[in-house]
């Protein structure tokens, strides 16, 4: 196994926001090219006081690694109760600020969750323009 | 909380036995001259030296000068490999096969990039040689097949009798890599026609960085090692006599067919409770057609259990069982620090999803049979866990 630090280890035991939503309000769904895995981002909109857009509920579910896992988990984790603008805008940068940084070889797995978030929220609002 | 370890990972390596380690202390602290010294503390390392010689010849039931100690499985192979092409004044033709240990695999990949011709036979589905290829591929300036007796991966055993018979038929050194199968399958060089075997100690309860190539008398290697006299002029350097003597002690204590039997039988049961689970393979030869093929011997390496989980990734499994105390491996561990799925799974037919969702299991002779019941109730839990966040899952 390819070494990680003890906070992704500590995460991967208990991620959060794991599974799936039914009837989600967006869905993004990407794959890794390079091994193969798939990473799914599942989102509920609602409104926040000012009348902002922000992600109400978020789920991941992911065939993935380690690093495909806690990094999807800390995606979550930043876009829970963000608008969709700030949501969308979680990088790479963001998730390694929260959790150390995830081996040089799994950098491919540990992008797959933002990717997916940001296409979960073109999904909803391509939707709504409908 | 003091996390008991359940150490599944004796395809890697092995704890060393103590009472290897008890023999190798001596050759430290007690009788650590340099064996090519010619006083007294020179001669009594001599003597264990030559000692364990004997010991790990006979149990293959070579003669003490075909014993060359080297650093490893590694350097063993090496030696073999490049030894047989380099000693020849062509560029000249070796085959292996798709399945070997990096060590053979690079070996290979090294002499082609040097002009060499190399052909990569294929295996059938649980990583049995083709033998109608390899037989097909030998031509007149072929000089070495080099085949992988017991795969680290997946347990094949492949049936070097006939290999050897083939070779022999066609005038074409034959090599092993016996690391893992060594101990565990009988290896008797008067009964089959093998002229080179790579060994080692660490996979067998001995000490890392030592092991040994079996030479054939007649058959001519260039050296890799330029330096002292040492090995038969084989291989320069001190010898790393406590690690012999340790490697020696190893295969004195594996030799006993008792732990064989014991690892068999935990094998079967972590086999059986896992393939009762669903959606899973077994990666390599089944068990219950194992008593067939060569006889009353085995196909699969008593200790290698490997098998892959539809919609999870091997890593987070390896994860979730370490998180336990359970030691286990994806792909071999030299190749876990890539994407990749491992050659010798895709190989065997795997696509690249079933390679990545698989895991190997390695037993040892200190495992126990509450440890596989552990492993029994663990392992089916985590795969639900994983199972419940694949989007593949409904
Ligand atoms: C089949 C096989 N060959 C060769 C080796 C290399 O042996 P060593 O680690 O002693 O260099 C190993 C283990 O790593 C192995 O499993
Ligand atoms: S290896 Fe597939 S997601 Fe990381």
């Amino acid at each position: 196994m390819e070494a990680y630090n003890k906070k992704v280890l500590a995460l991967f035991k208990h991620p959060k926001n794991m599974g799936k939503i039914e009837n989600p309000d967006g869905l993004g769904k990407v794959g890794n090219a390079i091994c193969g895995d798939i990473l799914w981002v599942y989102i509920k909109v609602g409104k926040n006081k000012k009348g902002q857009e922000i992600i109400k509920d978020i789920k991941v579910s992911t065939t993935g690694c380690i690093a495909a896992i806690t990094s999807s988990s800390m995606v979550t984790q930043l876009a829970k109760g963000k608008t969709l603008e700030q949501a969308e805008k979680i990088t790479k940068e963001d998730v390694n600020n929260a959790l150390g940084k995830l081996p040089e070889i799994k950098f491919h797995c540990s992008i797959l969750a933002q990717d997916a978030l940001k296409k979960a929220i073109q999904d909803y609002r391509s939707k709504k323009n409908k | 909380m003091l996390m008991k370890t359940i150490y599944l990972d004796n395809g890697a390596t092995t704890k060393v036995d103590p009472k290897v380690l008890e023999k190798m202390s001596v050759y430290y602290t007690e009788k650590y001259g340099n064996a090519s010294s010619l006083h007294h503390k020179g001669q009594e390392a001599k003597m264990g030296l030559e000692e364990a010689r004997e010991s790990i010849a006979k149990s293959i039931n070579a003669k003490p000068s075909e014993i060359i100690f080297t650093s490893g499985g590694s350097e063993s192979n090496n030696l073999a490999i490049k030894g047989v092409a380099f000693s020849k004044n062509n560029r000249v033709h070796l085959i292996t096969s798709e399945i070997e240990h990096h060590s053979v695999e690079r070996t290979f990949e090294e002499l082609k990039r040097q002009g060499y011709e190399t052909s990569f036979i294929k295996v059938d589905k649980e990583g049995f040689v083709d033998l109608v290829q390899l037989e097909n591929e030998i031509k007149e300036n072929t000089v070495l097949v080099s085949i992988i007796h017991g795969n680290n991966e997946i347990g094949t055993i492949q049936d070097i009798e006939t290999i050897g018979k083939i070779c022999k038929k066609k005038k074409v050194l034959f090599h092993i890599d016996a690391v893992q199968s060594f101990t565990k399958v009988p290896i008797d060089v008067k009964k089959i026609n093998v002229d080179l075997i790579s060994l080692n100690a660490h996979k067998i309860h001995g000490p890392k960085g030592v092991g040994a190539l079996y030479v054939r008398d007649g058959v001519k290697l260039k050296k890799l090692n330029d330096g002292g006299d040492q090995e038969y002029r084989l291989r320069a350097g001190t010898e790393n006599v406590p690690g012999i003597i340790g490697f020696a002690e190893a295969v004195k204590l594996a030799n006993n067919s008792s732990n064989i039997k014991h690892m068999t039988k935990l094998r079967n049961k972590l086999i059986d409770g896992l393939l009762a689970l669903e959606d899973v393979r077994l990666n390599g030869p089944s068990i219950d057609e194992s008593k067939k093929l060569f006889g009353k011997d085995d196909r699969r390496l008593c200790n290698n259990i490997n098998i892959s989980f539809k919609y999870v990734e091997g890593e987070s499994i390896g994860g979730y069982m370490d998180a336990k105390g359970i030691c286990s491996s994806t792909g071999s561990a030299c190749s876990s620090k890539s994407l990749k799925p491992s050659h010798v799974l895709t190989a065997i037919g795997l696509t690249p999803e079933e390679a990545h969702g698989s895991i190997r299991l390695s037993l040892g002779k200190f495992n126990t049979e509450e440890e596989i019941d552990l492993v029994l109730e663990v392992l089916p839990a985590i795969i639900k866990k994983l199972r419940k966040i694949s989007p593949l899952i409904k």
